[in-house]
Formats: C-alpha cells, sequence, structure tokens
C-alpha cells in the first residue's frame, strides 16, 4: 500500500461555494429533523419515516407542477395537505404499536413510499426521476428560479458582482427553518405542547387525566410530516430533480444523526447540529486521501455511524438536549 | 327491526367465536388461510404454477429465516433490535467472496470462514458495544441508534475495502434440477434443504438443550435468570455465535443466488424483520415459517401483478402483521 498522501487544505473554508451547499443541505436536514424532534424529543414517539414524508412532499409538488395545470405555488400548500394525509394512512394503524415495532412500521411506510414512486414510471418517472414534461415545455422548478433569479438582482444591486447559483435557495431554506422553530416554540409552550410532554412522560397518567393520547401522538405525527415535506420540496430544488434515490432510509437516519448532535428536546439545538454536521459531511469532499467517489461516501458512512454511535454511548442528550427531559422508551 | 339486530347479534357472537378459536390455534387457523389462498390460486392459475413459484418463494425464504432466526434470537433474549444485523449478512457474503473468488478457494470453505467471522463480529461488538451499554442500563432509542450506527460502520468498512463494484461469488447458477416436473436451482435447492434443516435443528436445540433452556430463560427475565444461577454472559456469547454464524451463512446464500454489493444485507433487512415479527420475536421456529411464508407470498405475488413490485409486497405484508397480530402467528397476546 502507498503511503496515504495527506493533502488536506482548508481553503475551502473560506470559499462562499463551500458554505452556500452546506447551508442549503443543513437547512433541509435541520427541517426534517425539527420534525423528528417534535416526535421524539417532544412526544416520545420514534417515526423512521421521515424520508418517506419528504418523497411525497417533494413528488407530489413536483407532479402537480408537471402534469396539472396547477401553479408551483398552489402546488406547495397541496403538497403539504396530501404529505399530512399521509401521515394520517401512516398514523392510524401504527401508533398504538409499542416503541421497537412503530419504528419498524414507519420505516416499512418510507420503504413502500419509495418503491412507488420507483415502480410507477407513468406518474413519477421512475428511476429516470422527474424534472420536465416529456415536451420539455414546462420544468417543476420553472416558478422558482424566477424567483431565485430576482433575488440574484437584488445580490448584484447589492454589490455582489457574481452570486452563487444556490444563495437565493439557502436564504429562503433558513427562513423557513426559522418559522417553523418560532412555530414549533410558539406550540410547544401553549396547553397543546404540555400534553405532548405529559404523554411522553407517561402516557396513562395523560389518558388517565382523560386526554386522548393517541390523538395527541397523531398529530404530532402529522406536524412532523408536514415539516418533512417542506424539507422536500427544498431538496427537489436544491438538486433540481425528484428520484427515488434521494429519499432511502439513509436520509432519515442522517437526519436522526443532526437530531441527537443538536440533543433532545430541544429546537434551537437541531438547527446547530445541523450546520455542524453537513460541515463535517461536506468537508470530506476536500479531503484528497481517496481517490474515489465510493470512498469518500464510504467515510461519509463511518463518520455518521460513529457519531450516533458515540453520542448514544456517551452523550445520549447530545449537545444542547437535557438529560432529564430525554426518554429513552423503554 | 327486532329480528334483524337479532341475527346481527348472532353474526357478531359467530364471527367472536371463531376470532376465539382462532386465538387459541393460531399454527392451526394460519395454515387452514395459507390452505385456502392455495387452493383460491391452484384453481385460477393452475396447479403447476402455484408449485413452482411457490418452490422459488421457499429457497428466498429460507434465506429469510435463516437471517431471521439470528435477529429474532438477539430481540428476543438481549432485548435489541439489531439494525446493524443486514449489515452482518453482508459482510458474511464479503468474507465468503475472499476465501471463494480472491483466494480461489472452494465455496464450502468459504461459507465456515464467512459463518467463523460474523460470528466473531457478533462476539466483538457484544464485548465493546453491547455489553457495556447493558451494564448501564441504556434505553431502547439509544440502542435502536447505535445499532443504526453499526450498521453504516459496517457497511463503510466494506465499501472502503471492496468499493460498490457489483460481485459475484464463484458458483454454478444455471444448473437446474427437475423435481416432479419442477424447476429449481441447483445452488436454490441446497439453500432451501441447508436451510430449513439448520433452523429445525436450531429450533430443537433451543427446546430441549439445557443451553437452550437457559437461553429461553435469559429471553423471559434477564436478571431473574442471572439469580437463579445461569451463567448469563456465557448463553449471551452463544447467542451472538448462533446469531453471527447464521447471519453469515444466509449472506452468503443471499449473495450466491444474487449478486453482492455493500446495500445487500441493508436490503434484506426489512423483509426478515417481517419474518421475525410473523413468527412471533424470539422463536426460531416462527422465524424459520415467518420467512417461508414471506418468501411464498412473494413469490406468489408474482402471478397477480408484475413482478417490480414483489419487493414492496414484503413490507405490505410487515405492516399488515405488525397492525393484525403484532405477536406474530403463534405467539400469545401480550402487552404490544
Amino acid at each position: 500500500m502507498d503511503p496515504l498522501p495527506i493533502a488536506i487544505t482548508f481553503d475551502f473554508l473560506t470559499s462562499v461555494n463551500f458554505w452556500t451547499s452546506v447551508g442549503v443541505l443543513a437547512a433541509t436536514y435541520a427541517l426534517v429533523a425539527l420534525g423528528l424532534q417534535l416526535n421524539v424529543g417532544f412526544t416520545g414517539i420514534v417515526n423512521f419515516g421521515a424520508a418517506g414524508f419528504m418523497a411525497v412532499g417533494a413528488y407530489t409538488m413536483a407532479i402537480l407542477t408537471i402534469d396539472t395545470d396547477i401553479s408551483f405555488w398552489l402546488s406547495l400548500p397541496l403538497s403539504v395537505l396530501v404529505t399530512m394525509a399521509f401521515g394520517l394512512i401512516v398514523g392510524l394503524p401504527s401508533l398504538r404499536l409499542r416503541t421497537d415495532y412503530l419504528a419498524i412500521a414507519t420505516i416499512a411506510f418510507a420503504e413502500i413510499i419509495r418503491l412507488i414512486a420507483q415502480n410507477a414510471r407513468e406518474l413519477t418517472g421512475g428511476n429516470q426521476g422527474l424534472f420536465c414534461s416529456d415536451d420539455q415545455s414546462k420544468c417543476f422548478d420553472d416558478s422558482w428560479l424566477d424567483v431565485s433569479n430576482t433575488i440574484q438582482g437584488w445580490l448584484v444591486d447589492l454589490g455582489w458582482g457574481d452570486p452563487e447559483i444556490l444563495f437565493p435557495l439557502l436564504l429562503v431554506a433558513w427562513a423557513l427553518v426559522v418559522i417553523v422553530t418560532l412555530g414549533l416554540l410558539f406550540v410547544q409552550r401553549s396547553p397543546w405542547g404540555r400534553v405532548l410532554r405529559a404523554v411522553r412522560e407517561d402516557e396513562d397518567a395523560a389518558r388517565a387525566l382523560g386526554k386522548n393520547a393517541v390523538a395527541y401522538k397523531l398529530q404530532s405525527l402529522v406536524i412532523s410530516a408536514a415539516i418533512a415535506a417542506i424539507a422536500g420540496w427544498i431538496l427537489a430544488l436544491n438538486l433540481a430533480t425528484v428520484h427515488p434515490i434521494d429519499f432511502e432510509p439513509l436520509v432519515t437516519f442522517f437526519a436522526y444523526g443532526v437530531l441527537v448532535l443538536g440533543g433532545l428536546a430541544n429546537y434551537w439545538g437541531v438547527l446547530v447540529g445541523s450546520v455542524i454536521f453537513w460541515t463535517l459531511l461536506e468537508a470530506t469532499r476536500f479531503i484528497d486521501v481517496f481517490d474515489d467517489q465510493s470512498d469518500q461516501t464510504a467515510l461519509r458512512l463511518a463518520i455518521v455511524g460513529l457519531v450516533l454511535i458515540l453520542l448514544m454511548a456517551f452523550r445520549p442528550q447530545g449537545m444542547f438536549g437535557k438529560r432529564e427531559e430525554m426518554v429513552l422508551g423503554d | 327491526m327486532e329480528a334483524r339486530s337479532l341475527t346481527l347479534g348472532a353474526e357478531e357472537s359467530a364471527w367472536q367465536r371463531l376470532k376465539e378459536a382462532a386465538d387459541r390455534r393460531p399454527a392451526l387457523a394460519a395454515a387452514i388461510v395459507l390452505g385456502v389462498i392455495i387452493v383460491v390460486m391452484v384453481a385460477s392459475k393452475g396447479l403447476h404454477d402455484v408449485a413452482q413459484t411457490g418452490l422459488t418463494g421457499l429457497s428466498l425464504g429460507a434465506i429469510y429465516a435463516l437471517g431471521a432466526v439470528g435477529l429474532t434470537l438477539v430481540y428476543g433474549i438481549l432485548k435489541l433490535v439489531n439494525f446493524a444485523h443486514g449489515d452482518f449478512l453482508t459482510f458474511g457474503a464479503y468474507m465468503a467472496y475472499v476465501v471463494n473468488v480472491t483466494w480461489g478457494m472452494p465455496l464450502v470453505l468459504g461459507i465456515f470462514f464467512a459463518m467463523a467471522m460474523t460470528a466473531m463480529l457478533g462476539v466483538f461488538f457484544e464485548k465493546v458495544m453491547w455489553g457495556p451499554m447493558r451494564a448501564r442500563r441504556a434505553g431502547l432509542l439509544q440502542l435502536l441508534l447505535m445499532s443504526i450506527g453499526l450498521a453504516f460502520l459496517i457497511r463503510a468498512f466494506i465499501q472502503y475495502v471492496w468499493s460498490t463494484e457489483i460481485r459475484f461469488l464463484d458458483v454454478n447458477v444455471i444448473e437446474t434440477v427437475e423435481v416432479l416436473g419442477l424447476r429449481i436451482g441447483r445452488t436454490s435447492l441446497v439453500i432451501l434443504v441447508v436451510g430449513i434443516v439448520l433452523i429445525a435443528a436450531i429450533g430443537l436445540m433451543l427446546r430441549y438443550t439445557l443451553l437452550g433452556k437457559q437461553m429461553r430463560a435469559l429471553s423471559d427475565n434477564l436478571e431473574l435468570a442471572e439469580t437463579s444461577g445461569i451463567n448469563t454472559s456465557r448463553v449471551i456469547l452463544y447467542t451472538w455465535l448462533f446469531a453471527g454464524a447464521l447471519a453469515g451463512l444466509a449472506g452468503v446464500m443471499a449473495a450466491a443466488t444474487t449478486e453482492l454489493r455493500p446495500e445487500l444485507g441493508f436490503e434484506l433487512l426489512l423483509p426478515i424483520f417481517a419474518a421475525v415479527i410473523l413468527g412471533g420475536i424470539g422463536d426460531a421456529f416462527g422465524a424459520l415459517a415467518g420467512g417461508l411464508v414471506l418468501g411464498l407470498i412473494i413469490e406468489w405475488s408474482t402471478m397477480f401483478i408484475e413482478a417490480r413490485w414483489k419487493v414492496s409486497i414484503g413490507f405490505v405484508a410487515l405492516i399488515l402483521v405488525l397492525i393484525v397480530r403484532p405477536q406474530g402467528i403463534f405467539g400469545r397476546a401480550r402487552e404490544i
């Protein structure tokens, strides 16, 4: 074996391009992890189906925009509604199950959604992915690109000669992250949020007080599905295509990495966790130790694996989580 | 009005009685349901097609079953939902690849090597991870996420060493055997026979040997087993040896009939979970039955819908089982 040629330069840390791509990914996964925080951190339900809800959101948006006369802007709220309906379909039968079964049931639902995306070719484009209509006259992100160009025009006016192509998406994505975070903080302080915590701490006690625990869990799951749909839009706009491979269970587990890094039962922690997580993962692009693409994905997998194992072993509450608020599910 | 409500009541009680009877003899009820399905299929598709796809389904099911036995033992005895089990299968398959292709030796040697190495992998992580975490009384979510982390680590290792390139074991997949006018690949036939014999042996071991009884004691209550003088760490060690060796074998078999990729095991994980839950957690015979039934359902479904949907059938079956009968076909109702 050759000696490892260590050729890591840290120039990328000052590159706008690097931070823009980190920022968009971090926003996407922060959104997913915010929904998971509501489920895992504040309701005590282990939802492993986030990637499936992202897929429903992204595909509904793209299909409505390309195949119907519905505009892109109307497709956004509609896709959230459709995803919430899926949340109901998933939650109604499975939320009565105990934690480990719920985890397996939700991941199975997410896989079914991905397999439908892969195999219902007429509707979803199958493994070709979904981007434009067959005659190329209409693409799902046309309306977004108009907005993006307008924002880039403003950036030029502000004196940034050659703005990053994804910078407008970065701004919009983080605006959505902040809105969702504030919304979640608001509902968490409401009586509704307190009941969720009661369900998390002791479901029987909450039920004894006349609260319908399953209904509250269902609401929690449906809201997190809606947030995942928003993350699905950003993922689709970032990649400029909707493809089944982007909604593998891996996506859900990466979001769990973000969640436990930030810490359970803390919404702001998730945002910090996501930025750190994706800075780490995107930095692997700049390590020249490995010669091919598959080594780089291997390194990413290893990093996420280690993050999950070490955090759960030594600091299960993550960076900003509260140990006393952490449900261990036993 | 009166009469109608009366008949409704009678119907309900008949349904109730049927349900109670099914609860008393779940295996019999499952066999009856399966029998009815087979009769309906034979009537609509003909005996030969049903038998042929059924045979293919059984050899697919044997792989699920072999993977499921290890998972169900660890799940039942250690209460660990091991999401890394699928990657144990992948690890075993690549170990066999090293012996069979890299070193050019017979596949049989590769199988033994794969079983030994995967068993050691299981024991290794028991020593460095699961044992210490159990001592700290880690919760379900912690263990769940750790096992996912471990799955990623194993896959990363495999991907780093062997890359994502698709590889094949040196095995004859073309030669077929004819049994009663039905065709089956020679390799698939070997898998089917070996799988069923091995799992039956393990089921008997669990039922009749001291080690088996100790394993069942641990699965009922680990602390109670310990206080009653059972050497629990020895039993746990054997559990991982069995789970690892069988996972390694299942991995080789899956690779021998298809192809070798780093995602091989993870893609088998959910069907294996389905087999485990179908058979009831901790039940080796259940895992065998669950795996075979799942293989049958998946292959039979191809007679009615396009084959590209057959993977999703496994997941639909998993969800249906969780909803309708989370304790599995043979399990007794308890708190789920």
